[in-house]
């Protein structure tokens, strides 16, 4: 049961690289078809905000923008769904777009589902544990000493 | 600490939760906090030496942390390191890509040159 560290997806798109160049990095291509609304600070070390409405609320994720090299290759950096926003594990996304005839052929990989969470194992890990276990009983401390 | 190697954490927490008394026993104890092998028992429907049994397993897995103690007073607390490495797994599974690529392909589709 190897995890896959590994996602890769080509698919071939009648449009130029302009015009994906544009649905992939623009706040309106982004906000389309990736997510329900964006914004795009388009260069490198840039974050970019996708958000995602979901019944009443919404949910937003930030990317940080790493290759900017129109209109061949982009990539951000982001966060493993399901994991808390203080988990330092973050997927590599790379597109790549190459000319294919009239149209684009696109390539997306992803990487880095099967690194080894460090920070969670070490001591800083346990560490942590023991600081929420310490805050808390000096928390407890504190409502008594005010009862 | 040697390196981990991811499969074999996420390997060893779907086996543990494949097993419905030990989803019970890490249930209890996320829900609950620590506890020891007689407070488990009072909660759930299986016998001490049963829990012991599974917390031992637990623990060989490294999805439950043993506290120093008295042996019979040894409280296990929840640890989820092993659990974030099989989330990793999961959200290499629910990324879909495939979706994401054909709403990218119908956009551009239906949209003006």
């Amino acid at each position: 049961m190897p995890i896959p560290d590994r996602i890769e997806r080509t698919i071939d798109l009648a449009q130029p690289r302009q015009r994906v160049w544009e649905a992939l990095t623009s706040a309106e291509g982004l906000g389309g078809w990736f997510g329900d609304r964006a914004t795009v600070d388009l260069r490198p070390g840039g974050t970019a905000y996708v958000e995602w409405d979901q019944d009443e609320d919404s949910f937003k994720v930030a990317l940080t923008i790493v290759v900017v090299e129109p209109p061949a290759r982009f990539a951000w950096t982001w966060g493993i769904q399901g994991l808390p926003a203080t988990d330092p594990r973050r997927t590599y996304v790379e597109f790549t777009l190459a000319p294919n005839g009239g149209g684009t052929r696109l390539t997306v990989v992803e990487s880095g589902f099967a690194q080894v969470p460090d920070e969670l194992l070490d001591t800083a890990y346990h560490g942590n544990v023991e600081g929420w276990r310490k805050e808390l009983a000096e928390l407890a401390d504190y409502l008594d000493a005010a009862a | 600490m040697p390196r981990p190697d991811p499969e074999a954490v996420a390997a060893a927490v779907f086996a543990s939760l494949a097993e419905p008394t030990r989803r019970s026993i890490l249930s209890a104890l996320a829900a609950h906090g620590p506890a020891t092998a007689t407070d488990l028992s009072s909660q759930l429907p299986i016998t001490r030496q049963a829990i012991t049994k599974h917390l031992e397993l637990l623990a060989a897995a490294g999805l439950v942390l043993p506290e120093p103690g008295e042996r019979r007073r040894i409280r296990y607390r929840v640890n989820a390191a092993p659990m974030a490495v099989a989330q990793s797994y999961l959200a290499a599974l629910a990324r879909d890509w495939d979706s994401k690529l054909a709403r990218l392909q119908r956009s551009l589709d239906t949209s003006a040159p």
